[in-house]
């Protein structure tokens, strides 16, 4: 039997690995000295952790340790990223270029810069969720200091060609920001490979703990500067002043020191547990569809669209099971997903989207157990639904005039 | 967000879940929502044409698990009502019974909705006026 509620959400976060919290304990009680204390062991010792971490990070991404700033998050990351190459660099250009499925932690600091006199060019994405490079070349202008691309995206977990953008970028001498929350420590990322100049990364999103995340800026080749974002102790190189969380910093390099060693194995590993889950499912259900890409996609990642049964509907019939919906039955909006949006998914099969996302510790069977729930269920809801019945009957509710509400 | 057990209750037990057929002149059906809203209720009454009263009701809803116990409540408090009874039901008497939150309370709007264009129908069906303010029962046949 499989211990309930499961777990199937890693993409919004991740349980934090036993090993990670084990590393980070000390750092809380003992060793709990301020990484900037320069005159004393507590302080010495800190650092130590600090430096490790860095340099744990960096390996994961084909970086070097002094390129790694620490932040509470990626969003943080992010908004340094780019409000701090807007500030910076505003006497070479103010023209950003991002896409339509960033995540909003890109996609509202664009929309601040924007109001603040940028001008910013968010490209559509094909029926995959993918950007391509020469989209990017063409939207560039004489202005364009920076492009921000999202590396998987989060709802559907298409990947970008990143290193095709990093190219045109390094060819034109723009910036390069990439998110690369949901791809780190899932999918193999190298800045040097991929030509990227600034990258966002969160702890939580790789087993580790929530509060933390860094930002990867390029030291040479070209060097990038940033504009902090608060004033105080100058620390990270001046880029992001505030006292290191040495518990949670030393927490995400552990999880990164992780990821990079078990990556190869777990990546198949959880790409079974995914196919073992959408064979399941979409082999026993007609007029199911995946969105995002069949291939490019992260490992763990399989966004399902049940026609004729709404998802929040569904979410309540697998209450055991933690999921999320591309509805948005819940909040204040009754819009669906943008990112469904933009891959042009209609409302109606966005309404009925569900995001399953397989991750380090989920079982096969678990992924049995909700393969045969959400048959059910999704059975169940299919012969309680109208619409369904209007398709049996013949009837395309295509060309019914609903009245919106 | 947690659900309230009677939302719950309805959602794992609806009650009058299926069709009556849409010709049979003593059958109302509404029709309301849209599935770009993630919205869509079907609900229908049947009248008996001798004493006015709804005899039985039932549902379809395609929506949230709110959505799925508000019509599904609809359809127990439609029985036995006569039409006149049925055109007073409220949305807010239904938020109560089923503690919606105030996220859910356009479920509650919608069937509402639904009960009244059933109605509707089984009036345009009987070729009569919609009810009047007098508490007659409604002329059957015509």
């Amino acid at each position: 039997m499989v211990k309930l509620p499961i777990y199937m959400d890693n993409n919004s976060t991740t349980r934090t690995d036993p090993r990670v919290v084990d590393a980070m304990l000390p750092y809380f009680t003992e060793k709990f000295g301020n990484a900037a204390s320069r005159s004393h062991p507590f302080g010495w010792e800190a650092e130590a952790a600090v430096e490790e971490a860095r340099d744990q990070i960096a390996d994961l991404i084909g970086a070097s340790g002094k390129e790694i700033i620490f932040t509470s998050g990626a969003t943080e990351s992010a908004n340094l990223a780019l409000k701090g190459v807007a500030a910076m660099y505003k006497k070479k250009g103010n023209h950003f270029i991002s896409t339509a499925v960033e995540h909003k932690c890109v996609l509202d600091p664009l929309k601040r810069l924007e109001r603040e006199g940028c001008h910013v060019t968010i490209l559509p994405v094909d029926k995959f969720g993918q950007v391509h490079p020469e989209q990017v070349r063409e939207a560039m202008t004489d202005k364009t200091v920076l492009v921000s691309v999202i590396a998987a995206n989060n709802e559907i977990g298409t990947i970008n060609p990143v290193k095709g953008i990093g190219a045109v970028c390094k060819e034109k001498g723009v910036l390069f920001h990439v998110d690369a929350v949901q791809s780190v420590g899932k999918v193999p990322v190298d800045v040097e490979e991929m030509g990227i100049d600034l990258l966002s990364l969160s702890g939580h999103k790789v087993y580790g703990p929530k509060g933390v995340g860094a930002l990867y800026v390029r030291k040479k080749n070209p060097r990038v500067r940033l504009e902090p974002m608060q004033d105080g102790g100058g620390h990270e190189r001046g880029m992001r002043s505030g006292t290191l969380a040495v518990p949670f910093i030393v927490g995400l390099g552990a999880a990164c020191d992780i990821a990079r060693r078990e990556m190869p194995e777990e990546s198949k590993k959880t790409f079974a547990l995914r196919e073992r889950l959408r064979k399941g499912i979409m082999d026993k259900l007609p007029e199911t569809y995946l969105n995002g890409h069949p291939t490019e996609r992260l490992p763990g990642n399989a966004n399902i669209s049940f026609a004729y049964v709404e998802g929040e509907g569904l979410m309540m019939g697998i209450k055991d099971v933690a999921v999320s919906s591309g509805s948005a039955c819940t909040s204040a909006s009754l819009e669906p997903s943008y990112v469904l949006r933009a891959l042009g998914v209609g409302d109606e099969l966005a309404h009925s989207s569900i995001r399953f996302g397989l991750g380090r510790f989920n079982t096969e069977a678990e992924v049995d157990y909700v393969v045969d729930l959400v048959v059910r269920e999704v059975s169940r809801l299919r012969e309680m639904s109208p619409l369904f019945e209007m398709v049996q009957q013949g009837i395309d509710i295509t060309k019914i005039e609903w009245a919106a509400h | 967000m947690p659900y309230s057990d009677k939302i719950l209750e309805h959602y794992n037990n609806p009650r009058n879940v299926g069709s009556f057929d849409a010709k049979d002149p003593d059958v109302g059906t509404g029709l309301v929502g849209a599935p770009e809203c993630g919205d869509v209720m079907k609900l229908q009454i049947r009248v008996n044409p001798s004493t006015g009263l709804i005899e039985d009701a039932k549902f379809k809803t395609f929506g949230c698990g709110s959505a799925i116990a508000s019509s599904s409540l609809a359809t127990e408090w439609l029985k036995g009502k006569t039409v006149d009874e049925a055109m007073g039901i409220k949305n807010t008497q239904i938020v109560e019974e089923l503690a919606l939150p105030p996220v859910k309370v356009h479920c509650s709007v919608l069937a509402e909705d639904a009960i009244k264009a059933a109605i509707k129908n089984f009036h345009d069906k009987q070729d009569v006026e919609a009810p009047a303010e007098s508490r007659e029962p409604v002329a059957v046949g015509g």
